[in-house]
């Protein structure tokens, strides 16, 4: 199944033509803390984020714990919390969207598969969550279009009267997803979702967003694990410290490494197991104490005095894009 | 179901056991009282001279040393005799039934409409956390809170009653009406100001409890993801927030009834008006042993059936812990 994946991406994954579906420009999420009670201070924990999703493709979005990635998803949607603050700009199709418009289309053009299963509500039973989705028609047919739904995931017929509680991992996850699809939305935003999953389940879980993709729809998939990604993504964008350092080809993520340019990219699949398990010196810089120029200036083994003082900027290399001065 | 008699069973046997420790509580109490039953029966008259006072005590026998007439009114009650009031001169339980049911009324009015009102004052003080309307009706609660139930009762009194002539000052029908006479409007205006009060002291918890309640839920992550699905604030509000907030909230509701039984004893006193309040405090203060220790067993058995209901109810309502039981 695995190759047979690669194979079928690799026929679709022609440069990335027409507009992107979605796009995020110099996005940044700070939120406003109190020091000591008095000072107000701005955390800045998501900076200078570029994203762009296409119709049938997947994007994962690929960052250690810490990196902020988590409340990327939410930020996107716009369901942060009142102390947060947003900047930059999202586009869906040619329209800027505004905290508004983005309000009118979540749910319906650009769904969340959140995490786990404590984004269910603990009270109601799991199909009434999951018809919720279908809009316009009789409840009876909200209820067979959900089982038939809920069939496509193998889930069966008597799960539309359990309560979120009665569902293991896996059958939470694909609850969740047969809500985004049956909500019928173009973009597609998953947060987290392998963990805890076993070979099989999360072998069906990432064969599903391909099928999702397959089927035109844009996907985010924002993970931790790089070899999930491998496997399904299309290109792959390295996040650190709150921002992409590197958007590359998922292909560049296997081998050697020498299709990637930025030297953390290169780091990130030096560390995986199936390579050389080499760990990487240092940490990465907490949301209070970014450094003025280059995020990964601490850590990296081809900085110079520049890297130091000024913030590169995103430049296409090689069909992808890098923050790095000297990446080629 | 089988878990579930269980789970009675095993109350009802505590229930027993906190009887019998109450009761002796209760008549230890009462024996250490310096409230003389005789004295406080026959007044201060000196026309009953001390011969007579001697055939009372014995006729009621509290000649007998206390253990032994503990002993005697429990093996009565264990036959079902409750014994006669002092006060009344009537057996204890018809005194009671009819205390009772007056109180039952004026104890349900407050009752329903303090859990009404309160929870959906706290929705909406938790719906709109931080804003004007929050802060008045939080501010509300708080100045209720620590605000005595009888003060209330007084302040009402002054202000409907003698100000403003709208409604009766106390008691329970309208004075020199024969009992045929009285109408159910006029019991309903009796019933109004006692029940007010007891309502709006009996608020405060419920309001707070609630608004924590909802504030915890719409922060909640199945709320932000009903908001990334586009529901509206209604629809998280229909959808989520009731569904999650009031199980608890009937909850504690029902294990209110011992504040309940409490605000209705001064208050009762303060509208002098003739419940089960107002003759516990009279079976007190005139030492009636028989009517004060019926009146524990019949409130001690009020506020437990308030606590098991809301046991039961959290056995039926909640699906995770209806599982757990039933398992």
């Amino acid at each position: 199944m695995y190759t047979a994946d690669m194979e079928t991406r690799q026929k679709k994954s022609s440069p990335e033509d027409g507009m992107p579906v979605f796009q995020v420009m110099n996005f940044g999420v700070s939120f406003s803390q109190y020091e000591n009670g008095i000072n107000r201070k701005e955390l800045h924990v998501i900076t200078d984020l570029d994203i762009e999703l296409y119709e049938g493709k997947i994007l994962a979005v690929v960052g250690s714990s810490g990196s902020g990635k988590s409340l990327l998803a939410h930020a996107i949607m716009g369901i942060l919390p009142g102390n947060a603050t947003i900047y930059g700009k999202m586009f869906y199709r040619h329209e800027e969207l505004t905290r508004a418009s983005i309000a009118r289309i979540r749910g319906k053009k650009i769904c969340l598969i959140p995490q786990s299963v404590n984004y269910l509500d603990p009270l109601e039973k799991v199909g009434s969550q999951i018809s919720r989705a279908i809009n316009g028609v009789p409840k009876a047919e909200k209820k067979r279009r959900a089982i038939e739904m809920m069939a496509r995931y193998s889930l069966d017929p008597q799960v539309y009267d359990y309560y979120p509680h009665q569902l293991s991992g896996g059958m939470a996850r694909k609850v969740l997803l047969s809500i985004a699809l049956l909500s019928d939305c173009e973009i597609l935003i998953a947060d987290e979702p392998t963990p805890g999953l076993d070979e099989p389940s999360l072998a069906e879980v990432l064969q599903d967003f391909r099928l999702a993709a397959d089927e035109g729809k844009a996907v985010l998939m924002i993970t931790h694990d790089i070899q999930a990604a491998v496997r399904i993504a299309d290109r792959i964008a390295v996040f650190y410290a709150g921002s992409t350092l590197e958007v590359a080809d998922a292909k560049a993520f296997s081998g050697d490494g020498s299709q990637l340019c930025h030297p953390y990219s290169k780091a990130l699949l030096q560390a995986m197991p199936q390579q050389d398990f080499l760990p990487l010196d240092g940490v990465q810089p907490m949301p209070g104490d970014l450094p003025e120029g280059c995020l990964f200036y601490e850590r990296c083994p081809i900085r110079c005095e520049d890297c130091r003082c000024s913030r590169p900027q995103s430049r296409p290399v090689r069909g992808g894009k890098v923050r790095c001065f000297y990446a080629a | 179901m089988k878990r579930i008699s269980v789970f009675i069973g095993k109350k009802l046997c505590k229930l027993l056991l906190l009887m019998l420790v109450v009761e002796v509580i209760t008549f230890a109490l009462m024996e250490a009282s310096p409230i003389d039953p005789v004295t406080a029966y026959v007044g201060a008259s000196t026309a009953i001279g001390a011969e007579q006072r001697e055939l009372i005590a014995e006729k009621w026998g509290l000649n007998q040393p206390p253990a032994s007439r503990f002993m005697s009114w429990l093996s009565n009650i264990l036959k079902g005799d409750w014994g006669d009031s002092m006060i009344y001169r009537r057996p204890v339980m018809d005194v009671i039934r009819q205390k009772f049911l007056s109180s039952l009324a004026l104890m349900a009015a407050a009752w329903l409409l303090s859990g009404i009102l309160g929870f959906f004052l706290g929705v909406l003080s938790g719906y709109k956390e931080h804003s004007i309307i929050d802060r008045l009706i939080s501010g509300y609660c708080h100045v209720l809170i620590s605000t005595p139930a009888f003060w209330l009762g007084i302040l009402f009194i002054i202000v409907f009653s003698v100000k403003l002539h709208w409604l009766p000052v106390g008691l329970s029908v309208p004075i020199g009406v024969l009992q045929s006479e009285v109408s159910f409007a006029d019991k309903v205006r009796h019933l109004i100001l006692p029940a007010l009060t007891l309502t709006f002291t009996g608020i405060a918890s419920i309001c707070l409890h609630t608004r924590e309640k909802t504030i915890e839920v719409l922060r909640s992550d199945y709320v932000i993801y009903a908001r990334a699905r586009g529901e509206s604030g209604r629809s998280i509000l229909h959808n989520h927030v009731y569904r999650n907030v009031l199980p608890p909230a009937v909850t504690l509701q029902f294990l209110s009834f011992s504040e309940l039984f409490g605000g209705a004893v001064f208050v009762e006193q303060v509208f002098s008006y003739p419940g089960l309040g107002y003759t516990t405090v009279q079976a007190g203060l005139r030492s009636d042993m028989p009517l004060l220790m019926g009146i524990t067993v019949i409130s001690l058995i009020f506020v437990f059936s308030g606590n098991l209901i809301a046991d039961l109810l959290y056995l039926v309502i909640d699906p995770r812990i209806r599982e757990r039981r039933t398992e």
